[in-house]
C-alpha cells in the first residue's frame, strides 16, 4: 500500500538522518522524499511516499511522533489532499517528426517544453504520480534520456486535516 | 555577568540539576571538562571501563529512580558507552551522558580518537544532541535532562566538542524548558479509561501483567489498592520484580520464558489482561499468534509506540500508570472472583517452582533462596545476565521496587557488577549483593578496584558453574548436547569436544576467583559444599567492605520452568525428563 506522510519538523541538522534511519531500520524503501523550509524557517516539511505493510507503518508513524525533533505528522490517506511532482523529462529528439509529436504529446499533457537541443528534448511536467507515469509511458517509445523528479508535495484540501 | 567556559557551564549545569554522582573516565578531548571538575564540589568516581561506567550511572538510576550521569572522551570513550546506552534504552532508565568530540573544526577529518558519536548513538538513545556553540550548552544539558526524565524516560546523550568545552560565554542555567516537539502526555484519555473499567467489571478470568512502567512511576500502592479491590491476580515482568508484594496470595510471580506456571497458565486462560507498563516482550508472550487469545488486551502505557506494537490491543490508554490507575480505581467495581482465584492457586499448587531441594548438592537456586532469607528481600540484588539471573529472578523474594536491578531488553553481560557499584553511591545505607555468573563477572570485574578504592560496600556472589551457562542449557536441550564454547574451564589439552564436565576431572579453573579478590584487598570465600552456604553468606554480610564467594554450584543445573524460544506459553516445559 502507497503512503504518502508529511513531517513537520524543527529545522535542524541531524534530523534527516533520524527519520530516513527510522525506515531503514524497518526495511521500508521511502520511494520518494522531498524537504524543504516552511514558511517559518525554524520547521522543515518533509514528504515522504513509502509502500508498505499497514500495520507497520502505522508503527512508523508512531515512532516518528515518538521523535524529539519531530513536531506534527500527518499520515494523507483517508482525507482529500492535493499531490504534486516535477519531473524533467530529456526525450531523445533526433529529427523534426519525433519533435512535432512530442511537442505535441506535451501539448496534451499540459507539459512545458524548456529546452531543445539537436538531437534531444527536455519536458517539464508537473502533477500526480500517474499523470506523470502516463507522460513517461507515451515518450517513453521515443527514447528517454534522463530524468529528474523532485519528490512529492502535498496539501490537505480546504480546511480538512489542517496543521495548526 | 560573570563569563564561564564551557567546561565550567557544563560543571554547574549538572551541579544545578543536583547530581550526587558522575561516573566516568576521561580523555584527550574531554581535558577541559575534567579540568574544570578539579576543585569543583561535582562528585566524579572514575571507572575502569567506560562501558562499566554507564552501566554505574544505570544502576545509579535504577536504584534511586533519579537520572544516572556518565562522562567520558570522544572516539573510544563514546563508542565504549553504546553498550551501556541501549541497556539503558530498552529498559527505559533516565540516563544523561556527555562525550567529548574533536574541535568543530575538524569533525569529518577522521582526526585522532574521532567517531561519530552522534550517529553511532542515534538508534540506542531516547535523544542526542551536538553541541556547535558553546552558547547552546547550558540549555542543551537542561533539555537532556528534561528528556531523560520525562514521559517514557531513557538515555539522552549530548557530546561536547573541545573548542565548545574550551569557548566563553555568559552562563544563565534555565530553570525550566519547553520543547515544542515534546510533550509527553500523562493524563489518559477518560472515554478509553471508563472502557477499560467496563470491560474489567464485566470480566471473569482477568490478569494484571505489570512491567517497569509501574515502577517508573510509583504506581505500587494503585495496582496493590485495585487489585485487591476487584480480586484480580498479577503478573510482573523481569523488571518488575518487586512492585507487587510477593507474599499476597494475589501474587503470580514473573510471567514468561522462566516464569511460573501459575502465571502463564493465567495469561492464557484469561478473557481480559490489562497490561500497565510492559511492552509484551517477546520472552513474555512466548509464540505471539498463540499468547492469550481469550484475552481483551487493555494496555496502559505512556509510549504510544508501545501499542499495538506486537499484541493488537483492544482498549489502548496512553497516558502515566499512576494517574491511568488513580481514575480507574474509582470506576472498577468491587469484587469477589472467587473461583477465579480458586483456579489459580490450584496452579500454584500444581507446579510451583521447585528444585531437588533434598540432596546435599549445592545447587544454585538455593543459594538465592538462602540470600533472600538472610537479607529479608530488602538488600539490593544486581544480576548479570544467564541462568543465575533467572534462579534470582525466580527465588529473590524482593520487599518493593528497585531492589531487583537486571538487563531485562538487552540482556548485557557485565551489567550486574558496574550496576551494583552505581546502585550503593545512590542507596549507600543499603545492603547491595551482585549475584553473577562466572562468565559474565568476568566481563567487567576489573570494576572491583573502583569498589575497593572508593570504600564502596558491594558483595558479590559468584554461581560458579564453570559454562556460560545459559548457552549451556540452549544447547543441552535443542543443540544434541553439543556443547559448543561455552565451557570456561577448557584448555587445550582437553578433547576437542567435550559434553561431560566434571569438577574432578576437569582442568584447574581460572581464574581463581578468591585469589583474584585477595589481590584487591578484598575478603574471598570459596564454597564447594550445600552445608557451607549460609555461614558464607552470613559472613559476607558481617563483613565491612567488598566480598567475594565463589560458590561451585551443580555444574548442568537448568533453569525450569521453561518456554522454549518461538514456542507459545501453553508449552512450559516444568521439568527436565528423565
Amino acid at each position: 500500500m502507497r503512503h504518502t506522510v508529511s513531517v513537520l519538523v524543527e529545522n535542524k541538522s541531524g534530523v534527516l538522518a533520524r527519520i530516513s534511519a527510522l525506515f531503514a531500520a524497518r526495511g521500508f524503501n521511502i520511494a520518494s522524499l522531498s524537504v524543504s523550509e516552511t514558511e517559518d524557517t525554524a520547521i522543515s516539511k518533509m514528504t515522504i511516499v513509502v509502500k508498505g505493510n499497514e500495520s507497520i507503518l502505522e508503527q512508523v508513524t508512531k515512532q516518528l511522533n515518538k521523535l524529539v525533533d519531530v513536531i506534527k505528522v500527518n499520515d494523507f490517506n483517508d482525507v482529500g489532499y492535493i499531490e504534486r511532482e516535477l519531473a524533467l523529462i530529456k526525450i531523445n529528439a533526433v529529427n523534426k517528426t519525433s519533435r512535432d509529436e512530442i511537442i505535441r504529446l506535451a501539448g496534451v499533457f499540459r507539459a512545458k517544453i524548456i529546452d531543445i537541443s539537436q538531437d534531444s528534448i527536455v519536458a517539464e511536467i508537473s502533477g500526480d504520480e500517474s499523470k506523470l507515469s502516463a507522460f513517461m509511458k507515451a515518450v517513453l517509445p521515443y527514447g528517454v534520456k534522463e530524468t529528474c523528479k523532485t519528490g512529492v508535495s502535498v496539501l490537505y484540501r480546504g480546511n480538512s486535516g489542517r496543521v495548526k | 555577568m560573570e563569563k564561564k567556559t564551557g567546561a565550567q557551564i557544563l560543571i554547574e549545569s549538572l551541579l544545578k540539576e543536583n547530581v550526587e554522582v558522575v561516573f566516568g573516565l576521561p580523555g584527550g578531548q574531554a581535558l577541559p571538562i575534567f579540568d574544570a571538575m578539579h576543585g569543583s564540589k561535582l562528585n566524579f568516581i572514575l571507572a575502569r571501563h567506560e562501558q562499566a561506567a554507564s552501566h554505574m550511572a544505570d544502576g545509579y538510576a535504577r536504584s534511586t529512580g533519579k537520572p544516572g550521569v556518565c562522562i567520558v572522551t570522544s572516539g573510544p570513550g563514546a563508542t565504549n558507552i553504546v553498550t551501556g546506552l541501549a541497556n539503558a534504552y530498552m529498559d527505559s532508565v533516565p540516563m544523561v551522558a556527555i562525550s567529548g568530540q574533536v574541535a568543530t573544526s575538524v569533525i569529518g577529518q577522521d582526526a585522532f580518537q574521532e567517531a561519530d558519536t552522534i550517529g553511532i548513538t542515534r538508534p540506542v538513545t531516547k535523544h542526542n544532541f551536538l553541541v556547535k556553540d558553546v552558547k547552546d550548552l547550558a540549555r542543551t544539558i537542561k533539555e537532556a535532562f528534561y528528556i531523560a526524565t520525562t514521559g517514557r524516560p531513557g538515555p539522552v546523550l549530548v557530546d561536547i566538542p573541545v573548542d565548545v568545552q574550551r569557548g566563553v560565554c555568559e552562563f544563565i542555567y534555565p530553570d525550566k524548558v519547553e520543547i515544542r516537539s515534546y510533550k509527553p502526555n500523562y493524563n489518559g484519555h477518560i472515554g478509553q479509561i471508563k472502557k477499560a473499567a467496563e470491560v474489567i467489571n464485566k470480566s471473569k478470568y482477568p490478569v494484571f501483567y505489570i512491567g517497569t512502567g509501574v515502577v517508573i512511576s510509583n504506581a505500587e500502592d494503585e495496582i496493590l489498592e485495585l487489585s485487591k479491590k476487584a480480586d484480580i491476580p498479577v503478573t510482573n515482568t523481569l523488571l518488575a520484580i518487586g512492585a507487587y508484594p510477593c507474599d499476597t496470595n494475589l501474587s503470580l510471580g514473573m510471567l514468561g520464558m522462566h516464569g511460573t506456571y501459575c502465571a502463564n497458565k493465567a495469561m492464557q486462560f484469561a478473557d481480559v489482561i490489562i497490561a500497565v507498563g510492559a511492552r509484551f516482550d517477546d520472552r513474555c508472550t512466548g509464540k505471539v499468534c498463540d499468547f492469550a487469545r481469550n484475552a481483551k488486551i487493555i494496555h496502559v502505557d505512556i509510549d504510544p509506540t508501545a501499542i499495538s506494537k506486537i499484541v493488537d490491543v483492544d482498549i489502548p490508554v496512553v497516558g502515566d500508570a499512576k494517574t491511568v490507575l488513580k481514575e480507574m480505581i474509582g470506576l472498577v467495581d468491587k469484587k469477589d472472583r472467587k473461583d477465579w482465584i480458586k483456579t489459580v492457586d490450584s496452579w500454584k499448587e500444581e507446579h510451583p517452582l521447585s528444585y531437588e531441594r533434598n540432596d546435599d548438592k549445592l545447587h544454585p537456586q538455593y543459594v538465592i533462596e538462602k540470600i533472600s532469607e538472610l537479607t529479608k528481600g530488602e538488600a539490593i540484588i544486581t544480576t548479570e545476565v544467564g541462568q543465575h539471573q533467572m534462579w534470582s529472578a525466580q527465588y529473590y523474594k524482593a520487599k518493593h521496587s528497585r531492589l531487583f536491578l537486571s538487563s531485562g531488553g538487552l540482556g548485557t553481560m557485565g551489567f550486574g557488577y558496574p550496576a551494583a557499584i552505581g546502585a550503593k553511591f545512590g542507596n549507600p545505607n543499603k545492603e547491595v549483593i551482585a549475584v553473577a555468573g562466572d562468565g559474565s563477572f568476568q566481563m567487567n570485574m576489573q570494576e572491583m578496584a573502583v569498589a575497593v578504592l572508593n570504600e564502596v560496600d558491594v558483595k558479590v556472589v559468584i554461581l560458579n558453574n564453570q559454562y556460560l551457562g545459559n548457552v549451556r542449557q540452549w544447547q543441552e536441550m535443542f543443540y544434541g548436547k553439543r556443547y559448543s564454547h561455552s565451557c570456561l574451564a577448557k584448555r587445550k589439552e582437553c578433547p576437542k569436544w567435550c559434553n561431560t564436565p566434571n569438577r574432578h576431572s576437569c582442568p584447574v579453573y581460572v581464574p581463581d576467583f578468591v585469589k583474584w579478590a585477595e589481590s584487591y584487598g578484598v575478603l574471598g570465600i570459596r564454597v564447594t559444599e550445600k552445608k557451607d552456604v549460609e555461614l558464607a553468606l552470613k559472613k559476607m554480610l558481617e563483613t565491612k567492605g567488598s566480598v567475594v564467594i565463589d560458590m561451585w554450584v551443580e555444574i548442568e543445573e537448568n533453569v525450569f520452568p521453561m518456554v522454549p524460544s518461538g514456542a507459545s506459553l501453553d508449552e512450559m516445559i516444568t521439568r527436565m525428563n528423565g
